[in-house]
C-alpha cells in the first residue's frame, strides 16, 4: 500500500499549476464554478491541447500518451481547483475519445481522434429524452437504415453545452422490435448536418446551459455508427462509468470553497474575523473532512481504471458522495454569508462574485446529471452489495 | 387543546387560496417580479378592497378587527401563491409595528392609509453588518432643534423603491450597551436625503440599499420612546420572523403537493416514480418537515396573537422552518429530476423564496442562540 503520488506525478501537478497560474497572471480567464461544463473557451482548449493534455490516457498509436488515469485525475483536479474554462474539450476528452478508442474502427480512429486531440470537437451528449431520463433504455429517437445512411428522427433533451457543440454523441433506437435494451446503437456526427436544430433551455440559474436537440430526417453516413449495431446500450453503460468517475463530481464548485475560506478570514463580525467563530470553524473543517474523503473515493476510482477495469459501483459511490458534498459546500457557503447569500452575481454588494448564489442553484442539478443519486445507489446496492431485487 | 382552524378561518383560507390562485398564475408572478416596481398596483387595490391590508387592525383604524392568527392564514396562502410585492413590508413590518407601539395620533394618521391601500410602508433595519443584533445599528440620528438629522446606510431594506414611508432604526445616543440609545422613526420615504439602489436577489424581490444623507425628520415622528427603541425592534423582528414562517409553510406545502403529484404522474421503467420506495420515503420526509414547520409556526402565531410570551416558541419555529425548507426543497428537486431545474418550471419560485426566507429576520444559528439562552445556558 502506498497513498503517495510518485515524484513524477507531483512534478506533473506542479507543471499543471504553473501553466494555470501563468494563464491567470495573463488575465486570460477568471476562475469560476462549473467552468468544466459551462466555461466554453476555444482558445484555452487549444492551449491545453498544445500541452498534450487532451487524450492523456489514450494509447500512443492513437495519438495519446498512455499516461495513467491517476495522472489524468491530477490534471483535472488542478483544472477544477483553478476553475479553468475547459468545457470545450471536457466531454470529448473524458469519454468520447475513450469510447472511439475502445469501440471505433481503425478508420474512425484515424479520422476522429486527431480532431479531438487538437481540441476541435465540442461534443454534446445526446442521451436523455423527455420520457427517457433514468430509464435511458426507453428512448424513442430512431435511426433507420437507408442505403449508405441512417436517418435520424426524434428529440433529445438536457444536452449540456448544446449551444456550443459541433459534434454530438447520440444514442438512438435501431431495432424497434427488439427488447428495449437490445435495439439501441451509438452514433457520432456533426451537428451542422441538415435537420439538426438546437433550442436552449434556461436553467434555474438563468443560464443557457442545457438544450433541446431536434432531429428531423437527419441523414448520417453509416460510418457514424460507433461500435456494434444494437449493442449501444451496453457500450453506454460502460461510458457512463467513466462519465461518473471524474473529479468534477467533487470539485465542480471548488473555486467557491477557496473563496469562502478567504472570505471568512477577511470578513469581520463583531470585530473578529468570521474564521475565528467556533461555529464557522467547525462548519469549514467539516467541509474539509468531507472533501478529503471524497478525494480518496476519486483516487480509488482512478486506480481501478488503471488496473484496466471500468469503475462501476465505485464511480456510482463516488459520484453520489461527491455531488452531495458539492451541495453541502454550496449551502454552507450561502449560510455563512447570511443575508448577503441572497445577492445575485449582478447585484451591488454581492460577495465572492456571486459564486455562492450561482452554486447554490446550480448544484441542484449535480445529483441528477449523469445518473441520479437514487439510480447510483441502486447500482451500488445491487452490484456491489448483491442485494436482491425482490 | 384544539389545533384546528375555526370555521371562519377555514373560509378565509379557502377564499384567499382561490383568489390568489386565480390572480397569480406563475406567468403573472414572473411579470411582476421583473417589473421595476415589483408589485402590481391593480392587484394591490384589489387586495386592499378585500380588507386584507387592515385585516388585523381594529375597526376604528379602518381594519377588520381580526387577529394575527387570521393574518397568519393569509400569509401562508400568500407564500403558497408566491405573491410578489410590499404586502409583508407594509402590513407586518409597518402597520403592525405602528399598531403595537404608535401613539394614538400616529395610529389615526397611518393605519387607515394602510388599510385602504393608500400607503406602502417598509422597515429600514439591517445595515452592511447584515446582523439582527443591536450592535449592527450604526446609522445615526442627531437632534437638531425640532428635528433629527439621520445619516447612514441601510441594506436589505425590502420594497424601499416603492415605499411611501419607512420605519428607520437609528442610534440617537452613544451608550456603553449596544441595546441602549436606539430609536425608531417614521420617515416620509420621498423626503430629500434618501436614496436607494435596488439589489438583485435570489427571490427576485426588491431588497434595497438605502442611504440617508442629512435626512431631516421631525421629532414627533419618533415611534415609541426615544432611546428605548431596541426592545420594540426585537418585537418587530419576532413578529416578522413568525410571519415569514407562515409564508414558508405555504411555500413548502405547495412544493410538497407539486412533488407528490409529479411522483404520481411521472413514469420511468413503466411505473410511476412514486412507486419506488426511495421516492415514497423522500415524500414522507418532506411531509414530516412540512407538518413540523406548520405546527411550530402556528403555535408561535397563536401565542403572539394571544399576547403570550413566546420567545422560545418563535425561535424554535424560525430555526426549524429555515432548515426544514432547505430539506424539503432539496428533495422536491431530487424527485423532479431535470425538469425541476429549469426556469420555466414552477418549482424554482419556491426554491428561491425558501432560501431568502431562511435568512430573513434571523437564520437558524441566530435562533439556536436564543433557544440556548431560553434554556438557561
Ligand atoms: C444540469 C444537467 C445537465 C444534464 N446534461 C445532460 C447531457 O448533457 N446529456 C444528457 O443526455 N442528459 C443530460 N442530463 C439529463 C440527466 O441525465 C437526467 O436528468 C437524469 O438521467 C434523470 O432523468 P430525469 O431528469 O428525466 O428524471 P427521472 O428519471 O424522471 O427521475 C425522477 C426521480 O425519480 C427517481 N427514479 C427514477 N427511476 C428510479 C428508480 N428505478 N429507483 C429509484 N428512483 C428512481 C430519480 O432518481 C429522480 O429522483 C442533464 C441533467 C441535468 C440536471
Ligand atoms: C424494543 C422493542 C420492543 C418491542 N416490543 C414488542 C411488543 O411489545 N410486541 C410485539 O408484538 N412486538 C414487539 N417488538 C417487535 C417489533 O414490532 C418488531 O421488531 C417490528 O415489527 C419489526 O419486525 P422485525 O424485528 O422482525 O424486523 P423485520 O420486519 O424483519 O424488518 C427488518 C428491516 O426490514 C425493514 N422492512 C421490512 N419490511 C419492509 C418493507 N415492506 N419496506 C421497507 N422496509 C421493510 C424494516 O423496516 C427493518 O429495517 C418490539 C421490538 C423492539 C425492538
Amino acid at each position: 500500500m502506498d497513498f503517495r503520488l510518485s515524484e513524477e506525478q507531483e512534478k506533473f501537478r506542479q507543471e499543471v499549476r504553473e501553466f494555470l497560474e501563468d494563464e491567470l497572471k495573463q488575465g486570460l480567464w477568471e476562475p469560476s464554478c462549473d467552468a468544466w461544463i459551462m466555461g466554453h473557451d476555444p482558445e484555452f482548449t487549444k492551449r491545453v491541447s498544445k500541452k498534450g493534455w487532451i487524450g492523456l490516457t489514450w494509447p500512443k498509436e492513437n495519438g495519446g500518451q498512455e499516461r495513467s488515469f491517476a495522472d489524468r485525475l491530477i490534471l483535472t483536479e488542478e483544472m477544477l481547483r483553478y476553475g479553468a474554462p475547459a468545457a470545450c474539450h471536457w466531454f470529448a476528452d473524458r469519454q468520447i475519445g475513450g469510447a472511439i478508442v475502445h469501440y471505433g474502427t481503425e478508420e474512425q480512429k484515424r479520422e476522429l481522434l486527431p480532431m479531438i486531440l487538437r481540441g476541435e470537437a465540442y461534443v454534446g451528449l445526446g442521451m436523455s429524452e423527455p420520457d427517457a431520463g433514468s430509464d435511458l433504455a426507453s428512448l424513442k429517437t430512431k435511426a433507420v437504415e437507408d442505403g449508405d445512411y441512417y436517418v435520424i428522427d426524434g428529440q433529445k433533451t438536457w444536452t449540456s453545452g448544446g449551444g456550443h457543440m459541433n459534434w454530438i454523441y447520440l444514442v438512438a433506437r435501431t431495432d424497434p422490435d427488439a427488447l428495449k435494451h437490445r435495439g439501441i446503437s451509438e452514433f457520432f456526427f456533426e451537428t451542422s448536418l441538415p435537420g439538426v436544430s438546437v433550442q436552449p433551455i434556461v436553467d434555474i440559474t438563468g443560464g443557457e446551459h442545457f438544450n433541446e436537440v431536434f432531429f428531423e430526417n437527419v441523414r448520417i453516413p453509416k460510418k457514424c455508427l460507433i461500435g456494434e449495431k444494437n449493442k449501444g446500450f451496453y457500450q453506454v453503460l460502460n461510458q457512463l462509468d467513466y462519465e461518473r468517475s471524474g473529479m468534477e463530481r467533487l470539485m465542480a464548485n471548488y473555486p467557491l470553497f477557496a473563496a469562502l475560506i478567504q472570505y471568512t478570514k477577511e470578513t469581520k463580525r463583531n470585530g473578529k474575523p468570521l474564521s475565528q467563530d467556533p461555529l464557522i470553524r467547525s462548519q469549514l473543517a467539516q467541509l474539509k473532512i468531507e472533501f478529503e474523503i471524497g478525494r480518496l473515493h476519486m483516487y480509488r476510482v482512478a486506480t481501478i481504471m488503471d488496473e484496466g477495469r471500468a469503475p462501476n459501483w465505485e464511480s456510482s459511490m463516488s459520484k453520489a458522495y461527491g455531488t452531495a458534498f458539492e451541495q453541502h459546500l454550496a449551502s454552507t457557503a450561502i449560510e455563512i454569508l447570511g443575508l448577503y447569500g441572497q445577492l445575485s452575481p449582478q447585484s451591488k454588494w454581492v460577495p465572492m462574485k456571486g459564486m455562492a448564489y450561482h452554486s447554490y442553484l446550480s448544484s441542484k442539478g449535480y445529483s441528477l446529471q449523469a445518473g441520479t443519486s437514487e439510480i447510483l445507489k441502486n447500482i451500488l446496492a445491487l452490484r456491489k452489495l448483491e442485494l436482491p431485487t425482490q | 387543546m384544539d389545533l384546528a382552524l375555526s370555521e371562519e378561518q377555514e373560509m378565509l383560507k379557502t377564499m384567499a387560496h382561490d383568489f390568489l390562485t386565480d390572480k397569480l398564475p406563475k406567468t403573472v408572478v414572473k411579470e411582476i417580479e421583473e417589473s421595476e416596481e415589483g408589485y402590481s398596483p391593480e392587484l394591490w387595490k384589489e387586495v386592499a378592497g378585500l380588507g386584507w391590508m387592515g385585516l388585523a387592525f381594529p375597526e376604528k383604524y379602518g381594519g377588520s378587527d381580526m387577529s394575527f392568527l387570521d393574518l397568519a392564514i393569509l400569509l401562508e396562502e400568500m407564500g403558497r401563491a408566491c405573491l410578489p410585492g410590499p404586502y409583508f413590508s407594509t402590513v407586518v413590518l409597518g402597520g403592525l409595528s405602528i399598531l403595537d407601539i404608535g401613539s394614538e395620533e400616529q395610529k389615526q394618521e397611518y393605519l387607515p392609509k394602510i388599510a385602504n391601500g393608500e400607503a406602502i410602508f417598509t422597515l429600514a433595519l439591517t445595515e452592511p453588518s447584515a446582523s439582527y443584533d443591536a450592535g449592527g445599528i450604526e446609522t445615526k440620528a442627531t437632534a437638531n432643534k425640532d428635528d433629527y438629522i439621520i445619516n447612514g446606510t441601510k441594506l436589505f431594506v425590502p420594497d424601499a423603491n416603492v415605499a411611501d414611508y419607512m420605519l428607520v432604526v437609528a442610534r440617537t445616543e452613544a451608550k456603553s450597551k449596544a441595546e441602549e440609545g436606539i430609536t425608531i422613526f417614521i420617515v416620509d420615504a420621498k423626503s430629500p436625503g434618501i436614496s436607494h439602489t435596488v439589489l438583485k436577489t435570489i427571490a427576485n424581490d426588491k431588497l434595497c440599499e438605502v442611504v440617508f444623507d442629512q435626512l431631516k425628520v421631525p421629532k414627533e415622528n419618533i415611534l415609541g420612546e426615544l432611546n428605548q427603541g431596541w426592545q420594540e425592534v426585537q418585537k418587530i423582528i419576532q413578529r416578522a420572523a413568525v410571519a415569514k414562517c407562515c409564508e414558508m409553510v405555504g411555500c413548502i406545502q405547495q412544493a410538497l403537493d407539486m412533488t407528490v403529484d409529479y411522483a404520481k404522474e411521472r413514469k420511468q421503467y413503466d411505473r410511476p416514480i412514486g412507486s419506488f420506495q426511495v421516492i415514497q420515503h423522500y415524500c414522507a420526509d418532506m411531509a414530516t418537515d412540512v407538518d413540523g414547520t406548520r405546527l411550530s409556526t402556528y403555535q408561535a402565531a397563536w401565542m403572539l396573537s394571544e399576547g403570550l410570551p413566546c420567545t422560545q416558541e418563535v425561535a424554535i419555529a424560525k430555526a426549524w422552518a429555515g432548515e426544514a425548507c432547505q430539506r424539503v426543497m432539496a428533495l422536491a428537486h431530487q424527485i423532479h429530476g431535470a425538469i425541476g431545474v429549469t426556469i420555466d418550471h414552477d418549482l424554482q419560485y419556491y426554491t428561491r423564496r425558501a432560501k431568502a426566507a431562511e435568512v430573513s429576520f434571523g437564520d437558524a444559528s441566530f435562533y439556536r442562540e436564543i433557544v440556548a439562552q431560553e434554556m438557561g445556558l
